[in-house]
């Protein structure tokens, strides 16, 4: 990779992503590159050569999830550093199928695409593959671990923040009874599961959370289901890393909701803001959501690719610290004290204080 | 008046409704702004315009090949095969497994792996075959939840059976691969394999079985007219298995070309393939005919991996490419609309 | 003129064929107007024309003298034409007013007046002496009763000249002497009616003129007084036609069928075959006379393995049939020409010269190793249809573009040539125009006459007493009486079938 220097720093730019004031963001970036490379306003083929790609999985780039997300960051990137969308600049491939991850990582590769991610474990024999055959392009896998030296594998530590809710959920409840649903039983959503009863533990060691899997991440009835046999048990907060599956999580909440806006029913989103989903008449069943920031972490791949610190063969961790994972912004059922105990958590977690396990014991 | 159609008729009607088929596309790409000319072209030149495109294309038309025959044949027989997608999964997990579990030399591997998927796909379409004929039970429904059993128990196995607890299995061993190093290298590192030339094999097997031997004599007869069938002394309930067994060995062959060709392994599906369903289109354009789905399979490959660069190249989303299909079949399906135009226009010369 | 429907110079084409070639047809006010034609010769036609399905070429329609354009059943409806067509239009679960006043009921508010509807229907029925019971389901009454719901469905809808199609087809000698007594009152009301059939002695009994057409093209229109059958018949078939069948008396031999206490089930589970023994002989034809649904089609199905066998034996040569399937029947020897030939007698979409080797397209030489020998399959199709005049552009073409006479010489070609101990032969001629009875009886009589055993099953008492060398009376699933061709007639035949054994009696209407 050709080296540049830069004005701005990784920093800056994880800054501006999590600001997310679109604009002001844009401005900033902008004089930024300035700096940098160019003196043109629009003359984006002199601001840099370099290329970024993305390929999703079979959810597409709209499906409200991680696609979208790393797709938002890799616009994000584009427009900080000028760059255009398409063959020249940065483009996503859309896969309708589980064959199609190959074809599109190679044609990626044969449109000179200096770098190229791929968006979800589904990705990662495609990924290896392709990588080992195309040694002078550059790869970033995300959510799962791929080796090869021209390979970046993107985690999360879906661990710490999903303490964070804990903390809230063990704060929120008042039957003492919590319940988590997952999708498919794996070491990923482990990870959430593990997180989570630490955090409620912490706070409140009479809770007791009940772990279910729906076997199925796309499987809204199903998770419906799970949840109205939790919310009749007496459970009260539910957290749900289940994708479509948790839709149904929210769907039951809100008809108890609905039917009796006095009781306390919540549920915990996951990977970004679910705020709109728990929103049911007046009131929101959503207490907070569990926030993962792909797109922080593509843009951070993506520049640090372009400056030449490209770091092939590691996986990186996005933790709290390196803001990629948070809470979200959507705050309103949160009380202050509770939001004091997860800000004080938050803390003794970036300070190292606490370690927050990522394996179900 | 149109009871059946004639020869040219039945290849005319295909004809036209993929042409309507791209010419809706083209007004659909205009109406949103797209300039079709471009979509097209960049269509074409991601589907065939280098060889690393055709390799991926012919890739795509190899399960394809196999998802119509298995549709058709089943149709032939008058029955509605809607479980090509389960019987194409159970196929796949099981060459993966047989390719996983034994170390052979490739000369008996390879085909035992191949003949695991068909046997798979073959008895998952038992079971609706076996129902149907005993008990009357809608072959319909019955497959169209076999492809949910076949979704989750692959899943399963493939998690806690064939793997440790992974996604994926492992890759099948080299004995076991249908993987082209020679068609690798020579399209430039597509994963265009040696299936097609199986699935050309089994188009002719498929000919040769419904329109050359006894027993297709007597899927067909059951197809057109169980009564008659039964007068003359048929087994009605034998041959509606049969035609079922066959059927779902061509979709467990489907299967087996992606688990040993395309991917070879096995990987946990969070959704269906949709190659099983495409297939249903694939046979009812290609009239339930060996060589017409051969055609509609190239067609169906060409548009499903031209739509992947279409995007880059042209701006237009891969989505559209669906609707352009979705046109074709709906004119396929009321070829009647067409053999009408046909009758008026052939009225209107004279 | 008293003319109440003028159809002249009427031509229909149809691609590649002239269906109606100037045909003239002219009603007389008041009377009974037979269109007699074999299959195909363009009656139905030349009908849908005049009912406004169909659109002619040329011509033109005059109803009451008045030049019309009939564009569309409603139109002719409008015009007080009526059609009661062959296969009934009726909803079996709705009772025989609503079927009546279908499509234009009365209204009350919103909701159809049926008290008013079915007091109209009643009135109708009373007028012309039709006893229907408005308040009836369709599915419960006879046939015969079904046909009258349709001819008060058209009067209801002020028809005043009336189509029939074929419409003794379906009903027993008792219920046919009712409909002709129904003509006459509808006459003697002032309607007019067409009668489209081929059956030359119903024209000669009721009717005042007749249409002759053959191969689409008019032959000649003349009072029916001073016709015989034969004359009618030659016109028709444009030669001369021997009507009763040439035989010899039978010679018959050893038994070849032997039926003994056969017990068979319908498709609903009732008994339907109840105890019957039957015996066929080498060198005779037996003829099972009965109204429909007395046990026939159960019998037949039973004895060609097609339906299961409760209790009792069937014995072909000393064998027992009674539990072996289908194809080891047809392999033991029995040939079946079947009742419903589009259901059971052909693959309709198979070329026909595939449909000719139904059941031997197994044995060589039509295939070898499971391979089949279209060479030699065409090969006997060729031959089959040179020897039984199947009339068909190529061994190739579908079944389904072929005629019924055609279709019906196809299968009787296929199953003779068979060479079967025992050939069953179900209505073999049902539907088809002289010429091909004729061929068919022919052929059953050539059958007998060479030592082989008949059974024919026919609704057709003409061709019972005709073809048969002894007639099985067949009713409520037991043959009640065996009587001899040679001294019954058909009105003692029609008591029997309607169980009266012996004894005049009146016909059961449900």
């Amino acid at each position: 990779m050709k080296k540049r220097k830069y004005g701005v720093a990784l920093s800056m730019i994880l800054a501006a992503g999590t600001v997310l004031a679109a604009c002001g963001s844009d401005e900033e970036a902008d004089t930024g590159s300035d700096e940098g490379s160019t003196g043109g306003g629009e003359g984006t083929e002199e601001t840099s050569d370099f290329k970024v790609a993305m390929v999703t999985d079979t959810g597409g780039v709209d499906d409200k999830s991680f696609n979208q997300s790393a797709w938002e960051g890799l616009q994000q990137f584009g427009a900080d550093n000028g760059l255009e969308e398409g063959t020249d600049g940065y483009t996503y491939f859309q896969s309708n199928n589980d064959a199609d991850y190959v074809t599109n990582m190679n044609t990626a590769v044969r449109n000179d695409f200096d770098l190229v991610f791929g968006i979800g474990f589904l990705l990662n024999q495609a990924i290896t593959d392709v990588a080992s055959q195309n040694p002078d392009t550059n790869f970033a896998l995300v959510d799962d671990v791929s080796e090869g030296d021209n390979v970046a594998s993107i985690t999360f530590k879906e661990h710490e923040g999903s303490f964070l809710v804990g903390v809230a959920a063990g704060m929120a409840t008042e039957s003492d009874q919590i319940g988590f649903v997952g999708g498919v039983e794996s070491d990923l959503i482990n990870k959430f599961a593990a997180g989570f009863q630490a955090g409620v533990e912490a706070v409140n060691p009479d809770a007791d959370v009940q772990i279910e899997f729906a076997g199925d991440f796309n499987d809204a009835a199903g998770g419906q289901q799970i949840a109205a046999s939790m919310y009749g048990s007496g459970i009260d907060v539910i957290y749900h890393a289940a994708g479509g599956t948790g839709n149904g999580v929210f769907t039951e909440a809100k008809n108890l909701k609905q039917q009796d806006p006095d009781r306390q029913v919540w549920v915990i989103g996951v990977d970004r803001d679910q705020w709109e989903e728990g929103q049911v008449g007046d009131d929101n069943v959503t207490l907070t959501s569990m926030v993962k920031r792909v797109d922080v972490a593509v843009q951070d791949i993506s520049t640090r690719a372009m400056e030449g610190d490209f770091p092939g063969g590691e996986v990186i961790e996005y933790g709290i610290q390196e803001e990629g994972i948070a809470i979200a912004e959507s705050q309103d059922n949160l009380s202050q004290e509770i939001l004091d105990e997860i800000a004080n958590y938050k803390q003794q977690i970036v300070d190292g204080e606490i370690e927050v396990p990522s394996t179900l014991e | 008046m149109f009871n059946q159609f004639s020869r040219w008729q039945k290849i005319l009607i295909p004809v036209i409704s993929v042409i309507l088929g791209l010419i809706v596309g083209a007004i659909v790409m205009l109406v949103s702004g797209y300039n079709p000319i471009e979509g097209y072209t960049a269509l074409l030149s991601g589907s065939l315009g280098e060889g690393f495109y055709i390799g991926e294309t012919v890739r795509q038309i190899t399960p394809y090949i196999f998802a119509g025959l298995a549709v058709a044949f089943a149709f032939r027989t008058g029955l509605f095969n809607i479980g090509v997608e389960g019987q194409l999964l159970v196929g796949w997990v099981a060459s993966v497994w047989v390719g996983l579990a034994f170390d052979l030399p490739k000369v008996i591997h390879l085909p035992m792996a191949i003949l695991a998927g068909a046997v798979a796909g073959a008895l998952w379409a038992f079971i609706p075959g076996l129902l149907k004929a005993k008990l009357r039970v809608h072959e319909v429904i019955v497959t169209i939840m076999m492809n949910y059993i076949a979704l989750h128990l692959c899943n399963y196995l493939v998690r806690y059976v064939i793997s440790d607890e992974q996604n994926t299995t492992d890759r099948v061993p080299e004995s076991a691969s249908l993987k082209s190093p020679f068609f690798e290298t020579l399209t430039e590192f597509s994963t265009m394999h040696y299936g097609i030339f199986l699935a050309l094999a089994a188009a002719i097997i498929y000919f040769v079985v419904l329109e050359k031997t006894t027993t297709g004599f007597e899927l067909r007869s059951v197809g057109f007219n169980q009564h008659a069938s039964e007068y003359a002394g048929m087994n009605v309930n034998r041959n509606i298995i049969l035609s079922m067994v066959i059927s779902g060995a061509f979709a467990g062959l489907g299967g087996a070309m992606e688990g040993l060709g395309t991917f070879g392994y096995g990987f946990i599906h969070g959704a269906f393939s949709g190659v099983g369903f495409d297939g249903i289109a694939v046979a009812l354009l290609g009239g339930n005919v060996a060589s017409g789905i051969i055609l509609a399979a190239a067609l169906f490959g060409i548009l499903k991996q031209g739509a992947l660069i279409m995007p880059l190249q042209s701006g237009v989303p891969t989505e559209l490419v669906e609707i352009v299909i979705a046109i074709i079949i709906f004119f396929v399906a009321s070829s009647y609309i067409i053999a009408y135009l046909l009758q008026r226009l052939r009225k209107g010369a004279k | 003129m008293d003319y109440v429907i003028e159809m002249l110079d009427i031509r229909k084409e149809f691609p590649g064929i002239v269906a109606n070639d100037n045909i003239t047809l002219q009603l007389k006010k008041g009377e009974i107007h037979a269109l007699l034609g074999e299959n195909g010769a363009g009656k139905s036609t030349l009908m849908n024309v005049l009912f406004g399905l169909y659109q002619p070429e040329k011509g033109e329609i005059k109803v009451r003298g008045e030049k019309v354009k009939i564009t569309s059943p409603n139109v002719a409806n409008d015009l007080g034409i009526g059609m009661v067509h062959q296969h009934f239009m009726l909803v079996d679960t709705f009772t025989v007013t609503e079927n009546i006043v279908l499509g234009m009921e009365p209204k009350k508010g919103i909701n159809i007046d049926l008290k008013r509807a079915e007091r109209e229907v009643q009135e109708i029925s009373d007028r012309y002496g039709l006893k229907v019971d408005p308040k009836a389901r369709i599915a419960d009454i006879s046939v015969g009763m079904q046909q009258r719901v349709e001819i008060l469905k058209t009067l209801y809808r002020g028809a005043e000249i009336l189509i029939f199609d074929e419409p003794t087809a379906v009903l027993t000698p008792q219920e046919i002497k009712e409909l002709i007594q129904i003509f006459r009152t509808l006459i003697a009301e002032g309607k007019s009616i067409i009668l489209i059939t081929h059956k030359l002695k119903e024209i000669i009994e009721v009717c005042d003129r007749v249409t002759v057409i053959r191969k689409g093209v008019g032959i000649d229109t003349l009072d029916v007084e001073g016709t015989t059958p034969t004359q009618l018949a030659s016109l028709m078939v444009g030669r001369e036609v021997t009507f009763k069948t040439d035989k010899t008396d039978s010679n018959p031999k050893h038994s070849v069928l032997e039926i003994t206490k056969l017990n068979v089930k319908d498709s609903r589970g009732v008994n339907a075959v109840k105890d019957l023994d039957l015996s066929v002989r080498a060198g005779e034809i037996v003829g099972i006379a009965g109204v429909d649904g007395n046990g026939q089609s159960e019998l037949i199905e039973a004895i060609t393995g097609l339906r299961k066998v409760t209790s009792g034996k069937i014995e072909l040569n000393g064998k027992d049939l009674s539990s072996y399937k289908t194809r080891k029947i047809t392999e033991a020897g029995v040939g079946h020409i079947p009742q419903d030939r589009h259901k059971h007698g052909l693959v309709l979409d198979f070329p026909i010269g595939d449909n000719m080797v139904l059941q031997t397209y197994y044995h060589k030489p039509y295939s070898k190793y499971s391979l089949l020998n279209n060479k030699e399959i065409n090969k006997q199709a060729k031959k089959l249809i040179q020897e039984f005049d199947v009339r068909t552009p190529s061994e190739q073409t579908p079944a389904r573009a072929l005629s019924g006479g055609n279709q019906q010489k196809a299968i009787i070609g296929r199953e003779v040539d068979r060479d079967p101990d025992l050939l069953i032969a179900a209505q073999p001629t049902r539907g088809l125009d002289v010429g091909a009875i004729e061929f068919i009886h022919k052929r059953l009589i050539e059958q007998r006459d060479n030592g082989k055993a008949v059974l024919l099953v026919s609704f057709e008492l003409e061709e019972i007493i005709n073809v048969s060398d002894r007639i099985a009376v067949i009713y409520d699933g037991n043959i009640i009486e065996i009587v001899d061709p040679k001294t019954t007639t058909e009105q003692e035949l029609g008591l029997l079938m309607a169980g009266s054994k012996n004894k005049a009696g009146e016909t059961e209407n449900v």
